[in-house]
């Protein structure tokens, strides 16, 4: 390849090469590569899955039930999603239904996952990118109490608090130890923010560290500990006990006033800290609103999440609506149906495993992962020290998701689109609020921007939803109910001899589902389409690019050998590899491709 | 300027009084379950010593140990990072990418020779010439072994790292191999669990740090403080278990009631951890605390132990006074372990030797 056009945008490999490798601040292990031209405009981006695990092959021939604990370990940052999604899977393929009680606290503790998770990424994982910390050594504390008390009533904020932050900062730096500091890019021209609100930002930087730990004890008190909470195939593990003997050790008073103290305190958090720190970074950066957007303006898809009504997956139940978006057209919401076998589909051209037919695609439930690592002709390097790789072949562990043929964003962003189309106010209200106080027109929620703030709004929506169910929980309790779990079929014996489902959810990255069949009581085959696949798709056989991709390409680049705007566009996606990079074979026979030396 | 600084000298510079500062010491020991007497000993080695460097490296797992990490109550993670260590390498959090990521882990390897900790957070696969995981255009067992070389020690952690954890699970499609059979020449602390306890992982940090040797291990290479008794020893629904008293469905009676979840799979009886004990998040719960049984999963090879709900048919002893030492490892590995072990403290003697800085420090 030299030069193609594809989905709108125009692709030339022949400037100059960058390389980043490892993308940090992500989960797993990130490769990107662009080519600038003579203005250090990316005209060509190559995202690259730098992992494989095999978990869909161990999985087979193991118990349904114990499928989600497997799962889970797909991810220990969105830990929890892909445990749900399992035990929907497999509720859905054996047709168990699940009690009220069980519904809300599944809803409860994946909403303080939304709520955790997105708060780490924007401070944790994303700040970096828009804060140099180096910076904030020049403010003046009382100008940054001003500004900190002007865009917010949240009370750490004397300018006392900020000196004395300021001060260990200062010695921090000065020690000459840097730590996670150490080579980031300060003093970088693309940094805008001024020293004050970088200062403020470094101290909620420190405080939203602290606070996190608070958030997941939600997630504690229902299963048992976090990262990995526990699950239960038919409800959730946690019996509910008010009145009786044995109250302690079982989910009583106590525990819930533990957990709605620690719901108040995450909305009074999101609410005062992150999202007024949102609206003040976004202030600087409203450039940011030109670049990144990808196919963000063009497909985006949901599958929906947080069913109101317990075994309900439709659009009437999920407070957080299903559907896709196709040629930008916001006024047509499609239908998607995970088990139509023409719209999710899976393609390898470009990844680094082989089909049969690699022009096509196949459906999750007929999926095939045989290991393929081969590199193109045009690669620099050799295979164990890649200097550069050859987008022209397979470069890739992450497989290639199309829905009816198209590259698909999937994330916050998409599910506020989508939600935003169906006419829902409460995701079409906090878009216009942000559009209004930046003074930004409705497409530049198509940018690195829109997404970062999708983001934010996404978190303030799962922190108040933390309260709707808990304060649901409560009711039915008091209304008497209080089973947690369906154990009518649990006992295998109890099932039939073949059977298949699909369990799907919204993680906070995106949507994700996993394809199951049962044979014999034991997983016949298990297939997991994760967000990051769809994000950082390769190429499919049309030479179709993936959201990364587009999403970096037209940006300007300050200075190639710093690459602040490549992370900045990436980390607006929140990339997990980790979940990606998976692979499956129904068939079992693909070991036989692995050299085992 | 001086390169380093004491532990002391930051905690001072942040305008934490003496009077504080020891009293920070009594807690730390006492959360060590260390005499009283013992702070003092903590606080000489706060004062004197400056931030060691540790380089955390990421090869195949889910990131749940690092998340772990970040939980921890006593030490806040963020004093850890600030004021405890120097975390100069972490992927998942550092500010650097690329090649200037890179760079560091060279920079501090040869300034810091002989005096940096490796915290290694996943296994390197080795099928595929290692490109299973590839970092840097490289395979991470290539990083792996480079950044051990001029290791004072390894932490191995959580079980991906001390066993290989999931994607060791048979068949082990990529050949996913613990730490400790890649890195042979380096005491490697195994810390397990899937992820590891928040407090246990900053604890195991802090005991190096503060004494300047490592804990004392059992034949697993795992800390006996923490990994030395069973989740069963020391739970609190083993009157349960003793009275014959078991949950037999979920969500029966006996469920709401909080007896024992041995008939429903629980692993506690053959799960040597501080679940029991220590607990989750603060102390909030641990799985049986919440209604499930423990997974068993900080015990190597877990995921293959047949299903998480067969019943343990093999509790060997049910004695507290069983170790780890007396159950479980096959005569090898238990070699292996106690080999290692020994040549840990060896190593750490000899580095105690070597203030930092002395083989180039500015």
């Amino acid at each position: 390849m030299s030069a193609y056009e594809t989905q709108g945008f125009k692709l030339d490999n022949s400037g100059k090469r960058v390389v980043v490798d490892p993308v940090t601040r992500i989960e797993g292990h990130l490769r990107v590569e662009v080519n600038l031209d003579g203005d250090n405009v990316i005209r060509n981006a190559v995202s690259t899955g730098t992992m494989w695990r095999g978990l869909e092959i161990i999985l087979k021939g193991r118990d349904p039930r114990d499928a989600w604990a497997f799962t889970q370990r797909i991810c220990g940052v969105c830990t929890g999603t892909h445990a749900l999604t399992s035990v929907r899977a497999v509720e859905d393929a054996l047709d168990i239904k699940i009690p009220e009680n069980a519904n809300i606290i599944r809803n409860l503790m994946h909403a303080t996952l939304y709520a955790h998770d997105h708060l780490v990424h924007f401070y944790h994982l994303h700040a970096l990118d828009w804060v140099d910390v180096v910076s904030a050594l020049k403010a003046d504390p009382k100008a940054t109490s001003t500004l900190a008390q002007s865009i917010s009533s949240w009370p750490l904020s004397s300018p006392g608090y900020f000196r004395e932050l300021q001060e260990r900062l200062k010695r921090f730096v000065e020690s000459g130890q840097l730590g996670p500091f150490t080579n980031g890019y300060w003093g970088h021209p693309a940094y805008k923010l001024p020293p004050e609100a970088n200062l403020m930002a470094v101290a909620h930087y420190l405080e939203a560290l602290d606070f996190q730990r608070e958030i997941v004890k939600v997630q504690t008190v229902f299963g048992g500990k976090n990262p990995h909470p526990n699950w239960l195939v038919g409800g959730v593990p946690c019996p509910i006990n008010l009145d009786h003997t044995g109250a302690v050790g079982a989910i009583n008073m106590e525990r819930l006033d533990l957990v709605v103290g620690i719901i108040d305190r995450t909305i009074q958090f999101v609410d005062q800290v992150y999202i007024p720190d949102l609206l003040a970074v976004a202030s600087f950066y409203k450039d940011w609103a030109k670049w990144g957007g990808g196919l963000a303006s063009q497909n985006v898809l949901a599958y929906g999440e947080f069913p109101d009504q317990a075994n309900d997956y439709t659009n009437a139940s999920l407070l957080m609506p299903r559907g896709a978006i196709a040629g930008g057209n916001l006024k047509e919401v499609h239908d998607v149906d995970l088990k139509d076998p023409q719209q999710v589909q899976e393609f390898v051209t470009h990844s680094w495993y082989r089909y049969p037919d690699e022009a096509k695609g196949l459906h999750p439930f007929e999926g095939l992962t045989e290991p393929d690592f081969v590199l193109g002709k045009n690669t620099k390097g050799s295979k164990t020290d890649i200097r550069e790789l050859d987008e022209g072949a397979k470069y890739s562990w992450i497989k290639a998701p199309r829905w009816r043929g198209h590259a698909m964003e999937v994330g916050p962003l998409a599910r506020f689109l989508v939600g935003y189309a169906h006419g829902i106010p409460e995701f079409k209200e906090p878009v216009e609020m942000v559009l209004h106080k930046l003074d930004l027109p409705l497409s530049a929620l198509f940018s690195t921007l829109g997404r970062t703030a999708a983001r934010g709004l996404e978190c303030s929506w799962a922190a108040h939803r933390m309260r709707y169910f808990y304060d649901k929980l409560v009711a039915s309790i008091k209304a008497g109910n209080t089973a947690t779990a369906n154990v009518d079929k649990w006992e295998p014996v109890s099932w039939p001899k073949e059977a298949r489902g699909v369990g799907f959810s919204e993680a906070p990255r995106g949507a994700l589902g996993h394809w199951l069949k049962i044979k014999d009581t034991k997983i016949d085959s298990y297939q997991c389409v994760v967000p990051t696949t769809w994000n950082g798709s390769p190429r499919d056989a049309a030479g179709k690019i993936g959201p990364f991709e587009a999403s970096l390409l037209d940006t300007p680049v300050a200075q190639a050998d710093q690459p602040l705007e490549i992370l900045r566009t990436l980390h607006s996606f929140d990339p997990c590899l980790a979940c990606s990079t998976h692979v499956m074979s129904p068939g079992g026979e693909e070991l036989s491709n692995v050299l085992v030396r | 300027m001086p390169p380093t600084e004491t532990f002391y000298e930051v905690m001072r510079s942040q305008g934490i009084t003496r009077r504080s500062f020891m009293k920070f010491c009594s807690l730390t020991a006492a959360s060590l379950g260390l005499a009283p007497g013992m702070a003092a000993n903590i606080a000489h080695a706060m004062e004197t010593k400056p931030r060691t460097p540790v380089l955390w490296l990421h090869g195949l797992e889910c990131t749940c140990c690092s998340e772990s990490f970040i939980r921890s109550g006593h030490p806040l993670a963020k004093d850890v990072v600030l004021s405890m260590i120097s975390l100069d390498y972490d992927d998942t959090i550092m500010a650097a990418a690329g090649h200037q990521a890179e760079a560091i882990l060279g920079e501090v390897a040869a300034k810091y020779k002989g005096n940096y900790i490796l915290a290694v957070e996943g296994n390197p696969p080795l099928n595929e010439d290692g490109m299973y995981c590839i970092v840097g255009g490289k395979p991470f067992v290539e990083q792996l072994r480079r950044v051990a070389k001029d290791a004072k020690a390894v932490i191995a952690w959580g079980s991906c790292a001390s066993w290989g954890c999931v994607q060791s699970a048979k068949p082990n499609p990529t050949r996913a191999t613990p730490v400790h059979r890649v890195i042979t020449d380096k005491p490697v602390i195994n810390v397990p669990g899937c992820p590891p306890i928040a407090e246990v992982m900053t604890a195991v940090l802090a005991y190096m740090l503060t004494f300047d040797r490592l804990p004392e291990l059992d034949r697993q290479g795992r800390p006996k403080m923490f990994y030395g008794q069973r989740i069963h020893d020391k739970c609190y629904r083993r009157p349960h278990f003793d009275a014959g008293q078991y949950v037999e469905h979920w969500d029966d009676d006996s469920a709401r009631k909080g007896y024992c979840l041995y008939k429903m799979g629980c692993k506690g009886p053959t799960t040597y951890n501080a679940c029991s004990t220590v607990r989750w998040n603060g102390g909030v719960s641990f799985p049986i605390g919440s209604g499930h049984g423990c997974l068993g999963c900080s015990e190597e090879g877990f995921w293959d132990r047949g299903s998480f709900y067969d019943r343990v048919t093999d509790i060997r002893q049910f004695g507290i006074e069983s170790n780890a030492d007396k159950v479980g490892g096959t005569a090898a590995a238990v070699v292996g372990a106690a080999v290692v072990a020994h040549a840990a403290v060896s190593a750490v003697k000899r580095a105690r030797h070597h203030g930092p800085g002395e083989e180039g420090g500015d």
